[in-house]
């Protein structure tokens, strides 16, 4: 190869310059990229720091223990209880079919379960534990433990169960709790983070629904430092939460096990208040059903039963049932021709067993009369035409009016879900919701609570707390939220004469006491603990003329849905007044024979605060109360398997 | 005979060429290379496997090799180019039909004990055979078409077939390198603009291409574009590792979070942090401070290159010089614009910083041949 020497120093020139070019390029890019660097790593450090711990930084909630409920006198309702889960990770187990086959061997899982928990092992991170069975008990959990050499990545985890240990008496009252649904988030505005949180149990129904905020406390936190993934790496440090509030019912464990246990059978409601401050001291519904389910995820052969179930377990009859009151209304009637002044205790009207009013018949239930009837005689025996009497004089808006200021058509503010209204019609409101004037007939139906009037058995027992007191008593369900009591429910008087009150409460008690009273065969003889009451019988059909003619059928030949409901309220003792008591029997029949025997015996436990003597019943009542308290006493709330034993 | 026009005399033979080594340039090249250590030790949360150790043995190896052609006359390499440029030509081939595939495209051969990736070769060869041909060509024939030609047809042929790979990234560093090198040779101005023209001209018809059934270039390179365009685009995405590198980056401030104490890289947030990445984690672990001496330690190279090269009176050991050095300086250049977000992710390696054997060694033959020419100067 042949050298151009000539070339050579012209050649070397030029490519000093296009070296000097070509470098000086470089240089100026260089350049460039330092002041890149410059501006990233200088001037906005700050904002790529702030970028980078957001990276590696998460916040994790600690769950805080969910407050606890008792009963007045310290019983637990409504506790946390450890239970045990079994964990599954997936980078520890290796092989994670070999491992739950195994594990399969060594205790019983559900099959449905197991197939979830395959799908969220595939699905999520290699080092997050899915649950592959929960609620399982302390022998699994030691057979565990026992096979752990062969079970590798299986853990249990011990964590806190809702348990309600008086099971379905309470079930009414205090709810259940279950986990956060798509539902109950979208009905929150600003959901806490918290209930974020898998498996994060909140209350559905009842007080643990109602007094959510104060169940369920403020979550703690930990700041972790976790990686790319998600793993956690360490945690840098915590905050602590705050556990939720205890609380504390007015109402008291054995006297609700024994509303229970007395309703069992029926579909029923009954309440007993404290006429003095309002404290609930039990508030039961039948049939029932166990929370506990709920809170272990209840299966669907189990809700379809409670659902299908003609008497309505779910539903809480005692604040939600709204009922025609019936006769126990003549007391509202009643004390409002006083208050207008119509009628003196004294003065009376004549029924003939029935009362013609604008060409239509108004039937008294004794078809045969009750002749010359005064107010006593007209509670005692329950006369309806001297109520048509007294209605037509007054008018419906006295009586409304009246029924008001005893607590109907009022929603009681206490924490329990659906908590009914009832009603108490006025003729504005029956233009309104039903688009039709009011007419007189109307007026007479609702003097002896039919028609339109409604009420629940809670507000039927306010109405009676509220005529033994004189004072506008109002329910108290939560007697202390930490330790700290809550105000009562005492009220003002109510502003009636007291004249008016005491030829009221006087009339009640014969109800119960006099010979002729409609509930005297439920009456109570122990002196000092007898009681004043009201019976009360709604139709929920109409009985045509022609089935008059033929004689009304007695409620047992009836199917259960079309027979009357019975009802009886009182308060008792009658000389001091302490409680007062209502309850309702859906399609029971009648007031004096289905409601008032429930009503006594619930009356006298509250009074004696536990399982009265016999020689409070009428002598020829103790066998069968004999064996009915032998009965009531092996009743047990249906309380789950694994708790019952505890109970 | 060519060779005999070097003063024999005046040239150190035998082993006391080592003393007319380019000694700077050795120990700015371990300098650089134990940034390179240092922070795979880290990301490695502070082991020596599975990278620090691997890379160092591929170092003292590539020093090895290095000094082993710096003792070779640069004649012989110069009469070697254009075996060495048909061998690589028949490597690159060779990846087209048995190649390994990775990433989507076909890069290396395995060759049991490393792979081999012809396209990293293809860079060094294709500056051979360039310079060797300048060398031959009378100067005044420099620009003429038909001796522009041949050099041109020397880049397409290799650039067209890292391209069917398809490596974007490499055959853009091959045109650009080569370019470097017929324009430090002298070619006329005009040729250069004519190329810039008509590459805007093909950028365009790349874009326009796309989504049609001609589309010139892969969906995940278009992808990578966008993303460069605007990384907050797609955050979880492919935008994501740009945006966890800018993050990693600008976190170290002025003196860094502390070696091994970056938490982008060290809790895994980094993606290819311990290969096209690297630098992010340098920048966060020794903040501005350390990744402007790293830059610094780059630059000062390509000067002892350049000044090797302007002191050097064969031509084609000065074209030489001087392509590898621009070849160097694309590795570098186009690594830190991209994780800086200045250039689109196209995989291109740290030199001698990077994890991987490839680069490593192909660099260390570059720096070889310049060591070969510095020895063998005319003195």
């Amino acid at each position: 190869m042949k050298r151009p020497g000539k070339d050579t120093a012209a050649g070397f020139r030029k490519m000093s310059r296009r070296a000097l070019i070509v470098g000086g390029a470089q240089a100026g890019f260089m350049g460039l990229l330092a002041l890149r660097m410059r501006y990233m790593q200088v001037e906005e450090a700050d904002k790529f720091r702030l970028l980078a711990e957001e990276n590696r930084i998460n916040i994790r909630l600690i769950p805080p223990a969910r407050g606890e409920i008792f009963d007045r006198n310290g019983v637990p309702i409504a506790v946390n209880d450890p239970s045990y889960r079994i964990t599954l990770t997936r980078e520890d187990a290796g092989d994670v079919d070999a491992v739950l086959a195994r594990l399969q061997a060594v205790v019983s899982l559900d099959d449905e379960e197991l197939e979830r928990a395959r799908a969220e092992l595939k699905r999520t991170q290699p080092f997050f534990p899915v649950t592959v069975a929960d609620q399982v008990d302390w022998t699994d959990v030691t057979r565990i433990a026992v096979n752990t050499p062969a079970l590798p990545g299986v853990t249990p985890e011990v964590g806190l169960t809702r348990t309600y240990p008086r099971g379905s008496d309470f079930a009414h009252v205090i709810g259940y709790v279950g986990p956060v649904s798509d539902y109950d988030l979208s009905k929150m505005e600003a959901p806490d983070q918290l209930l974020l949180i898998p498996r994060f149990q909140i209350g559905k129904v009842g007080v643990e629904s109602k007094l959510e905020d104060d169940l369920r406390g403020k979550a703690g936190a930990r700041r972790v430092e976790v990686n790319h993934i998600g793993r956690e790496m360490r945690e840098l440090d915590r905050r602590e939460g705050q556990q939720g509030r205890d609380l504390q019912l007015t109402i008291d464990a054995d006297l609700q096990n024994y509303l229970q246990a007395r309703l069992d059978g029926e579909s029923a409601a009954a309440v007993v208040m404290d006429v003095r401050n309002g404290d609930l001291l039990a508030i039961g519904s039948a049939p029932s059903f166990d929370p506990n389910l709920f809170v272990r995820g209840i299966s669907v052969a189990d809700y379809r039963a409670l659902t299908d179930n003609k008497y309505r377990p779910l539903a809480a009859k005692a604040v939600q049932g709204i009922y025609p009151p019936g006769s126990t209304f003549k007391m509202v009637v009643a004390l409002a021709a006083l208050d207008a002044g119509l009628v003196g205790p004294e003065d009376t009207y004549y029924c003939p067993g029935h009362l013609e009013v604008s060409g239509r018949r108004f039937h008294c239930w004794k078809g045969a009369g009750h002749g010359h009837v005064n107010l006593e005689g007209s509670l005692r025996e329950s006369c309806d035409v001297y109520y048509y009497e007294l209605a037509l004089e007054l008018g419906i808006e006295k009586i409304t009016a009246m029924s008001n200021r005893l607590g109907l058509g009022e929603r009681m503010d206490i924490p329990m879900s659906a908590v009914a209204a009832g009603l108490t019609p006025t003729k504005a409101w029956k233009r309104e919701a039903r688009g039709q004037e009011w007419v007189i007939g109307d007026t007479v139906n609702s003097s002896i609570g039919q028609g339109y009037v409604l009420a629940s058995p809670l507000q039927l027992a306010v109405m009676t707390a509220r005529i033994a007191s004189g004072t506008a008593v109002t329910p108290r369900l939560i007697k202390k939220i930490n330790g700290i009591e809550q105000p009562s429910g005492e009220g003002p008087p109510l502003g009636l004469n007291e004249n008016h009150l005491r030829q009221v409460r006087k009339s009640m008690y014969s109800v119960s006491n006099n010979r002729r009273g409609t509930a005297y065969g439920s009456r109570i003889i122990a002196e000092g603990f007898r009681m004043a009451g009201k019976t009360g019988t709604s139709q929920v059909r109409n009985i045509t003329a022609k089935e008059r003619a033929a004689g009304v059928r007695s409620n047992a030949d009836l199917p259960w849905e079309r027979r009357d409901h019975a009802l009886f309220v009182d308060f008792a003792p009658y000389e001091d007044p302490r409680i007062a008591v209502a309850v309702v029997i859906e399609h029971g029949g009648g007031g004096s024979s289905a409601a008032a025997p429930v009503a006594r015996d619930i009356t006298l436990q509250a009074l004696y605060g536990g399982e009265p003597p016999l020689d409070a019943y009428p002598t020829k009542d103790r066998n069968r109360i004999r064996e009915l308290q032998n009965r009531l006493r092996d009743y047990n709330p249906s309380t789950g398997k694994d708790s019952k034993s505890r109970a | 005979m060519s060779f005999l026009e070097y003063n024999v005399k005046t040239t150190p033979s035998g082993i006391r060429k080592v003393l007319y080594l380019n000694w700077p340039l050795v120990l700015l090249l371990t300098a650089v290379s134990s940034f390179g250590f240092l922070m795979l030790y880290s990301v490695a949360g502070g082991s020596m496997t599975p990278w620090a150790e691997p890379q160092l043995k591929r170092y003292i190896l590539g020093l090895t090799v290095m000094f082993f052609i710096a003792m070779v006359p640069i004649w012989l390499w110069r009469n070697l180019s254009v075996l060495a440029y048909l061998g690589s030509l028949v490597l690159l081939l060779a990846v087209e039909f048995f190649g390994a595939v990775g990433m989507g495209a076909q890069r290396w051969i395995d060759l049991g004990f490393m792979r081999l990736q012809p396209s990293e070769l293809t860079k060094i060869t294709l500056i051979m055979i360039l310079a060797a041909y300048y060398d031959a060509l009378p100067l005044n024939k420099t620009s003429r078409p038909l001796w522009v030609a041949i050099p041109v047809l020397l880049i397409i042929v290799p650039t067209f077939l890292v391209l069917r790979q398809p490596d974007l990234g490499t055959s853009l560093l091959l045109m650009i390198g080569g370019g470097t090198v017929m324009f430090l040779a002298g070619v006329h101005w005009a040729y250069f603009v004519a190329v810039l023209t008509a590459g805007i001209a093909t950028v365009t018809a790349v874009f326009q291409s796309r989504g049609t059934d001609w589309q010139l270039i892969k969906d995940y390179q278009f992808r990578r574009i966008d993303t460069f365009l605007d990384p907050s685009n797609d955050p979880l995405g492919a935008g994501y590792h740009i945006t966890q590198a800018k993050i990693a980056l600008g976190s170290g401030g002025w003196t860094g979070r502390g070696y091994m104490q970056g938490t982008q890289s060290r809790l895994n947030f980094l993606p290819e942090k311990h290969t096209d990445f690297i630098f992010t984690t340098l920048a966060e672990e020794f903040g501005f401070v350390g990744a402007f001496s790293l830059l610094g330690l780059y630059a000062l190279i390509i000067v002892f290159c350049v000044s090797s090269a302007l002191a050097n009176r064969d031509r084609f050991a000065s074209i030489l010089t001087l392509g590898i050095a621009t070849t160097f300086f694309l590795f570098f250049a186009v690594n830190m614009s991209m994780v800086m977000g200045l250039a689109p992710v196209v995989g291109v390696p740290l030199p001698l910083v990077s994890y991987g054997g490839s680069a490593m060694l192909v660099l260390m033959v570059g720096f070889g041949l310049v060591q070969s020419a510095h020895i063998h100067r005319p003195r």
